[in-house]
């Protein structure tokens, strides 16, 4: 029994150990994060190259490093590159947010948009756009800040000797909504081409991102998602519930408190980006869950996922209804709502829809 | 000089004060076992030695140093816990989940290091759940999944163990092999394990230290079972009049509950 039971794998995995560095990863979600990377690499490729104007893939990367023609220049760093990149900054944002809260809640119904953070950054870009007609890095703030603020409203509210997972959720939908009043009544009470400013940017969308857009969500980015990542292992552990996430020797509710500001700030500068782009933080974490099988958050399957279906979204909006311009919200909003009808029904079959 | 100590508690959930005025010394490698009815406070005591419950006076001294001086990671590689609930997570594996309890020994560049694959493996063996190492964590039946809790609390190396009620939701047969690999781990690891439990037979027969508390008053009562418990100790503590046998397997004390009594019932009824 014990001579056999010698030679076995305790736990499974690769394992690489050079010097004084040691891991363990699982194959399948190695496999799984190679293949979405590809997947974003290919679509990405696809949408620099298709449009109204199409370019060959080598027109497209001479472009890229420096040597291409004028008119390409403009199509590929100007118009189609920010594009591209915004889409997969605030994908990638939206979704580790979502990851985020979702497993510090254990509920796969929390997410920036259902409890409310997304709507608050809205209203606070809607009155800067309102307000003072703010530029794009001003309603950026705007955003940033509303985001913060109704975040730090919705976790005081749902405090209770810590924070529960639905109690949070069910207090993030009902401020979600007066957000959302809020923030048609201040579109009622702006000037016409601020109301509809405000209202376009409000269904969230990646047209006519520029590099000001990408630079204020690839700063952002740039902190938060490497302190994701690093936070991310004690993230597994918080799952299992604040006592044994303590005994194991993490600081939960510091931790708790440092994860939801990394997931505030990144909701609030990716809708910042590109307005409330609804559902996706909802799906992507999920579904990344499901494709790698493996336990624990998993932010960086789940980012390239984010990236991805915003990418792809993003592309069929543009060309399924060309030549007219919808808002990638509209697409991610309805495929999203079928998959909150689905989890909706799958959970509640499970019996822990608590 | 004990490794764990507490002096002087005043344990309070907000504004309601659970205990005061707890002293309590763990003996280093005792099988401590801490009894009483409920809301006694045993519970509450035994978090607020494993650091969960931030005592509103006194202190608890781990290793001669109040235990909130340390670092979480470094108190974790000293003192280990089993709470009375975690959460599964989703689509884990024994493996995996055991896994975790190396996190206090492990860095953001070394996190599976030789040492962590082996203690990994000696806790899974100890406890027995080896065999099921690939299987998910939700299919176990609950006497297996105490056991692979406690794998992952001994693979955190701890010398010293407290378990918050390790037998509650398990049967009969469950309970007695996970407090059987308690005494084993107490006997042949070394460790010294500080255990909440429930059923005051159970807690004599393990127990080489015990400690009694009562509602309102706190600790009554501490030391070797066989030497404190008494049928006037449970009626005290319990309010349930006994009789203290020796159990007939082992020759702790035993706890044998007074046959119905008829008379004060007979008196409550003419009374009326």
């Amino acid at each position: 029994m014990s001579a056999p039971a010698r030679d076995r794998r305790a736990v499974r995995g690769r394992v690489v150990r050079t010097g004084f560095v040691s891991f363990r990863f699982a194959e399948r979600a190695v496999v799984v994060g190679l293949a979405l990377l590809a997947a974003l690499v290919g679509l990405s490729l696809v949408t620099m190259t298709s449009g109204d104007f199409e370019l060959t893939v080598s027109e497209v990367v001479r472009s890229l490093i420096g040597h291409g023609d004028g008119a390409s220049d403009f199509i590929v760093l100007t118009l189609r590159l920010p594009r591209l990149v915004t889409g997969v900054l605030v994908g990638a944002a939206l979704a580790v947010s979502g990851g985020i809260l979702q497993s510090l809640s254990g509920n796969p119904l929390a997410s920036p948009d259902i409890i409310g953070f997304t709507q608050g950054a809205a209203t606070g870009a809607i009155l800067v756009i309102v307000l003072v007609d703010g530029s794009m890095v001003q309603v950026g703030a705007g955003a940033l800040v509303g985001g913060v603020a109704t975040a730090v409203v919705v976790y005081l509210l749902a405090f209770k000797r810590g924070v529960q997972g639905f109690r949070l959720i069910l207090i993030g939908i009902g401020v979600s909504f007066i957000m959302l009043s809020l923030n048609k009544y201040l579109i009622t009470r702006a000037s016409l081409t601020d109301a509809i400013a405000a209202q376009a940017w409000q269904v969230g969308g990646l047209n006519g991102r520029g590099w000001d857009h990408v630079q204020v969500v690839g700063v952002a980015v740039a902190v938060l998602l490497p302190l994701a990542l690093y936070f991310g292992r004690r993230l597994a552990l918080m799952e299992m519930g604040d006592a044994t996430a303590k005994g194991l020797g993490v600081d939960s509710e510091r931790t708790r408190l440092v994860l939801i500001a990394i997931s505030v700030g990144l909701a609030a500068v990716a809708t910042a980006a590109a307005g409330p782009v609804s559902f996706l933080a909802l799906a992507a974490p999920q579904l990344a869950r499901r494709l790698t099988g493996s336990a624990g958050a998993g932010l960086v399957p789940t980012a390239l996922m984010g990236a991805l279906l915003l990418v792809a979204g993003d592309f069929a909006v543009q060309r399924l209804f060309s030549p007219a311009q919808l808002p990638v919200g509209i697409a991610t909003g309805a495929l999203g709502g079928l998959y909150l009808v689905w989890l909706l029904a799958h959970e509640w079959r499970r019996g822990i829809a608590r | 000089m004990t490794r764990l100590r507490a002096e002087d508690l005043t344990l309070a959930y907000d504004e309601r004060t659970v205990a005061e005025g707890l002293g309590v010394v763990i003996p280093d490698g005792s099988f401590t076992v801490i009894v009483g009815p409920n809301a006694c406070g045993k519970s509450t005591l035994l978090k607020a030695l494993a650091r969960m419950l931030k005592p509103k006076l006194g202190a608890v001294y781990l290793d001669g140093e109040v235990i909130t001086t340390y670092r979480s990671k470094e108190v974790a590689r000293r003192l280990g816990l089993l709470p009375q609930t975690s959460i599964a997570p989703g689509g884990i594996t024994v493996g995996e989940l055991v896994a975790r309890g190396r996190y206090p020994h492990q860095r953001l560049l070394k996190q599976w290091s030789e040492q962590d694959e082996s203690v990994v493996t000696e806790a899974m063996r100890l406890t027995n759940v080896l065999d099921l190492s690939d299987r998910m964590l939700d299919e176990l039946s609950g006497g297996q999944r105490q056991r692979v809790w406690l794998a992952m609390v001994l693979a955190q190396e701890t010398s010293i163990l407290l378990l918050d009620e390790p037998t509650t939701f398990l049967d009969i047969a469950h309970q007695v092999e996970v407090l059987d690999l308690c005494a084993d781990l107490h006997e042949h690891g070394g460790h010294t394990l500080v255990a909440v439990l429930h059923d005051l037979n159970q807690a004599c027969r393990y127990a080489t230290h015990l400690i009694a508390m009562k509602p309102g008053e706190g600790i009554v009562a501490q030391g070797n079972p066989t030497e404190i418990v008494t049928a006037e100790l449970v009626e005290d503590v319990f309010g349930l009049p006994c009789r203290v046998v020796p159990d007939p397997e082992t020759g702790t004390p035993l706890i044998v509950p007074l046959r119905r009594q008829r008379v004060p019932v007979a008196e409550t009824l003419t009374a009326r």
